[in-house]
């Protein structure tokens, strides 16, 4: 756990937010994107928002691949899970994501489709080396993160000579994605969404390196600090993207520079381009049809594409009407605005997409801050430390964070 | 069962044999092996009697009794195997109320095709927990099913127990103030047995933490009567335990997350494998809440017990009409530690 301690220490993280109170202009507000469910989960699991003034407000953004995979999407892999006899391996946040006429994958597996839970794409090659007589459909989805995973699971079936191997491809793309909350009327024309500026990915961007985001700096005027997924790294770029605004700079700046250049893994990208080109358009959760957002498979390796060994046709769904994901995920609304949260919708049942991921805005809402939308008398957490009021009115307080003992 | 005249049987071939349809049967095949297997393992008074129950003199006072059934898949795994988990996860429950547990039964699913061998080790690891513990399995039962029907074996046992007189524990009793103290380290089965998952490929040291904790419960009973209420954090971990506890009294909690012991190894294994400690299963370790005057003593007793040498105070219980068990990070801020939703880990014991 070393390397990584040093990342979530309390007492450096209450130094960096005593600089973000002291650096914080009182007559403006910082609304700040963290496009990354990565970054989600961190904030509300390490409850980061405690340590920031009122007036900086986080937006969760799109970023939780499970979260953002279209309904029709996971209807065809429950349709090739059920009714093609294949055995449907994938990751095991899409096992949940409620599809339609009340189905999900586990739901399906229920039914006696044999859907598998994989770590990683070599474990789906294995299986289909392990099952010779069965076709194995690769169920990929995710960022530029599992990509090149999948681009080499694909290049390897093709050298062993699997016949039975077959990749159902949902790759997406971050820079289109977050060009088009930019884009989006609320953003450009209404306001209705302030935003500022934005957390970039972590993982992504070992991959894709800094330089995708220089444009949306530039263009758009919006200062990008890449951040890691730990908390300390949350806070360091809150900070640094708090200067940049004050200072009227829109840079892209790198605090994960212990893992991101700017030009990114040069490796991975060719593998990505060696197997995939990019797609026109590609339906997002949330933010609808989005141009050349998605990858597919080379004709080059039609044989492991699963789209066309199987003839998958896609056909959109609508969300739920009372569904609030999609203004979620563009930032409009908070997962507490949305009339099913914690009522109809809970990470047991989950309606809608963001419910389902730990990465998702709602689920992580609901599993580590939800006590803030109760209204109960604020809990006395120990007999060293005052109330919540207590503790909202001083957040560095040399007691906050320290309790029993 | 039937008092088979050795002369003219054929001993179970416990090295190459299988288990077959016959074994469940009612007929010979299956005396035998209760006799040459379950018999010579368990060894005691009561099943020599060879009746279809065990007969036991009763105790004044309150009796409690457990069941649970175990269907962990590896069936052996480091530090255990479904055997001796089977005796420790109902002893620690009839434990978890203050009893002192009397007597159990076990009760075998087969699976038509399973090695003899494997079901040798499975019942003797058994019959050594047995008797580690000092509660003998007095009565059991053996069914097989067909291939594919089962997963190997499946072991279902039930205890029963005496409260000693005074003693008052239950998930009920929490009270705003008490304390919460933790017997050892988190996680440490629940990862024992993810890293044993052949498709991980994934190599630790950790061993499951599985075992008996009924005799450090009686020290604790007898260094403070009055304790709460006790639980053993097994599937879905501290989280869900206390969860559970927390909706059954009325209460809220606050934990620190500095003070909550976890392995080093665990904790590097749950931050690779994308888990939470927090939700991971234990079968060796306690909860226990009681009232703030006596954490320290009782701190003191479970840290003088070999099964108790980590314990530590973790939180405390506080009034909250939402039942929350909430949770001060090791950062400062503060977060909801709730439920586990789904499943952590497949069938871990």
């Amino acid at each position: 756990m070393k390397y990584i301690d040093e990342f979530r220490d309390g007492k450096t993280a209450r130094v960096i937010a005593a600089a973000i109170a002291a650096e914080t202009r009182a007559d403006r507000r910082y609304h700040i994107m963290e496009f990354c469910g990565g970054h989600t989960h961190a904030i509300s699991r390490y409850g980061l928002s405690d340590l920031l003034p009122d007036n900086i407000r986080l937006i969760h953004g799109p970023g939780c691949p499970v979260c953002v995979l279209p309904i029709g999407r996971i209807d065809n892999a429950i349709d090739l899970a059920l009714n093609r006899g294949v055995i449907l391996a994938t990751y095991g946040d899409c096992l949940r994501v409620p599809a339609s006429g009340g189905l999900s994958l586990l739901k399906a597996k229920a039914r006696g489709a044999d859907v598998r839970m994989v770590y990683s794409s070599a474990d789906a090659l294995k299986l289909a080396q392990d099952n010779p007589e069965r076709e194995v459909v690769f169920f990929a989805i995710g960022f530029e993160t599992t990509t090149p995973p999948t681009a080499v699971a694909l290049l390897q079936a093709e050298k062993l000579g699997l016949k039975n191997f077959t990749v159902f491809c949902n790759h997406v793309l971050t820079p289109s994605a977050i060009a088009n909350i930019l884009e989006s009327p609320e953003v450009r024309l209404h306001g209705t969404v302030p935003l500022d500026a934005f957390i970039g990915p972590a993982h992504v961007s070992t991959v894709i390196g800094s330089q995708p985001y220089e444009h949306f700096a530039e263009e758009y005027e919006k200062p990008v600090v890449i951040a890691g997924f730990e908390p300390l790294d949350v806070m360091q770029a809150i900070l640094m993207l708090v200067r940049q605004l004050n200072e009227g700079r829109a840079e892209v700046e790198n605090e994960f520079s212990r893992a991101v250049t700017r030009e990114g893994n040069v490796k991975a990208q060719q593998l990505v381009a060696e197997v995939f080109e990019l797609r026109k358009s590609f339906e997002w959760r949330g933010l609808n049809e989005v141009p050349y957002s998605a990858l597919r498979i080379k004709a080059k390796y039609a044989a492991f594409d699963a789209e066309r060994r199987f003839g998958i046709e896609y056909k959109s769904v609508a969300d739920n009407k009372a569904c609030e994901c999609g203004a979620i995920l563009r930032g409009l609304k908070r997962p507490q605005d949305c009339k099913l949260f914690g009522t109809v919708c809970t990470p047991e049942n989950p309606m809608g997409s963001c419910m389902v991921s730990s990465e998702g805005a709602c689920a992580a809402h609901y599993t580590y801050g939800r006590y803030k939308d109760a209204t109960a008398p604020s809990p006395r957490p120990s007999p060293r430390e005052g109330g919540e009021r207590e503790r909202k009115a001083d957040p560095l307080s040399p007691l906050a964070g320290r309790g029993l003992g | 069962m039937s008092n088979v005249r050795k002369g003219y049987i054929r001993p179970v071939d416990f090295k190459h044999g299988r288990v077959d349809m016959t074994h469940g049967s009612g007929g010979r095949a299956m005396a035998q092996l209760i006799e040459e297997l379950f018999l010579a393992a368990f060894d005691n008074d009561w099943l020599r009697a060879a009746n279809d129950q065990a007969c036991f003199a009763v105790q004044s006072g309150r009796m409690v009794m457990a069941t649970d059934s175990h269907v962990v898949s590896p069936l052996f795994f480091p530090g255990g195997d479904i055997g001796c988990l089977s005796v420790h996860g109902t002893v620690n429950d009839v434990a978890m109320s203050g009893a002192k547990p009397l007597y159990l039964s076990a009760s075998f699913i087969l699976e038509e095709g399973f090695p003899l061998a494997d079901l040798k080790r499975i019942v003797e690891s058994m019959a050594h927990a047995a008797r580690e513990a000092g509660v003998p399995i007095v009565t059991g039962d053996t069914k097989v099913v067909e291939q594919g029907k089962g997963d190997g074996v499946f072991i279902t046992t039930t205890g029963v127990g005496v409260v000693p007189d005074g003693v008052n524990i239950s998930g009920d009793r929490a009270r705003p103030g008490d304390t919460i103290l933790v017997s050892g380290t988190l996680g440490d089965h629940g990862v024992a047995i993810m890293a044993q998952r052949e498709s991980l490929g994934f190599e630790t040291t950790i061993q499951s933490d599985t075992a008996a904790l009924h005799d450090l419960v009686a020290r604790m009973v007898e260094a403070v009567p009055d304790i709460h209420a006790l639980r053993d954090p097994t599937r879905g971990g501290l989280a869900t335990t206390l969860n559970e506890i927390a909706r059954q009294s009325g209460v809220g909690m606050m934990l620190r997350e500095e003070a909550i012991p976890v392995r080093q190894e665990v904790e590097a294994a749950c931050e690779f494998l994308g888990l939470d400690p927090l939700y991971v299963a234990n079968e060796g370790k306690l909860i226990c809440i009681c009232a703030p005057e006596q954490a320290n003593r009782l701190l003191e007793t479970m840290r003088a017990h070999p099964l108790g040498a980590n314990a530590a105070i973790i939180g405390a219980v506080h009034e909250d009409p939402h039942h929350f068990v909430q949770m001060e990070t090791a950062f400062g801020g503060k977060r909801i530690v709730d439920w586990l939703t789904g499943e952590q880990l497949p069938r871990i014991c």
